[in-house]
């Protein structure tokens, strides 16, 4: 039997083989990282509450208000666009499906964390939407832009958000990411420096 | 110009795509007859001023979106879901 093996999206993207693609300018990272399985749930016109009941039992927390995230480091509902959440972590229970589409996301959005002190200026040269931390707090999320792309941003921390796009665009990714990181890293310097 | 989408909130433009004017709303009765269809397909008002007019939330969250604004100034009256909108 052939033997498998799991590649991430930024090494299928690129041909390399190297593990998680991880990029570091100093004060910022980020890394690309298996989240576990995606699943997108649709609820079916009227059964919003339902599936959150059905969730909430299943899985611990109840659907997203838009704009938000619910849930614990091992299985999250994220908001994810109209009348659309994203499980992430584990496998959808099958009571689910009694209340709403249903879609394995798994291989078709990458998922790329970026930290660092400060962080939010990195995209706030990226992203039209403010993400300063007394506005954009913990458990908050954005179906937006980055660049071009479009995205799923969620803050994660002080200083850490999560960042979806299309597993296509992800070497676009790591490219907008790299160019913003080193404008703030450098302006920084040159701050200090001075 | 901002647009607020009712799901998500105010938004930058570039985040939106323009359909066109909120016609589609006001879809005529089949036997309405030729000249209400013509006036539905093919003519639309160039207002300066006032407008309604649809547009696609689709750098954020997939809503459609009837905008009443004004073409001279950019302002922004009101938006709602398309979905909930009367003609
Ligand atoms: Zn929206």
């Amino acid at each position: 039997m052939a033997e498998l093996k799991a590649k991430t999206p930024y090494e299928t993207v690129t041909g390399g083989a190297s593990g998680p693609e991880r990029m570091e300018v100093t004060p910022f990272v980020a890394v690309e990282v298996d989240p576990g399985a995606l699943t997108s749930l649709a609820p079916y016109k009227g059964q919003a509450k339902a599936l959150s009941t059905a969730l909430e039992a299943a899985h611990g927390m109840g659907l997203p208000k838009p704009n938000r995230m619910t849930g614990k480091q091992s299985a999250q509902a994220l908001w994810f666009g109209r009348d659309m959440a994203l499980l992430i972590g584990p496998a959808p229970d099958a009571s689910l499906a009694a209340h709403a589409a249903v879609t394995d996301q798994s291989d078709a959005w990458s998922v790329v964390e970026l930290s660092g002190p400060g962080v939010d200026e990195v995209l706030a040269r990226l992203v039209p939407v403010d993400l300063r931390g007394h506005v954009f707090k913990r458990g908050h999320t954005a179906r937006t832009l980055v660049g071009h792309m479009s995205a799923s941003v969620t803050r994660t921390g002080a200083d850490s958000f999560r960042i979806m796009v299309f597993r296509s665009m992800v070497k676009t990714l790591f490219r907008e990411l790299h160019h913003a990181m080193i404008g703030v890293s450098a302006r920084r310097e040159a701050a200090g420096a001075g | 110009m901002r647009i607020t989408c009712p799901i998500c909130g105010e938004r930058d433009i570039r985040e939106f795509t323009y359909q066109g004017a909120a016609v589609a709303l006001d879809r005529p009765d089949p036997e309405a007859g030729d000249e209400a269809w013509d006036h539905y397909v093919h003519l639309r008002e160039n207002p300066a001023g006032r407008t309604r007019d649809l547009w696609y939330h689709s750098g954020g969250c997939s809503a459609w979106v009837v905008v009443t604004r004004d073409t001279v100034t950019h302002e922004v009256f009101d938006t709602e879901l398309a979905e909930e909108a009367k003609a």
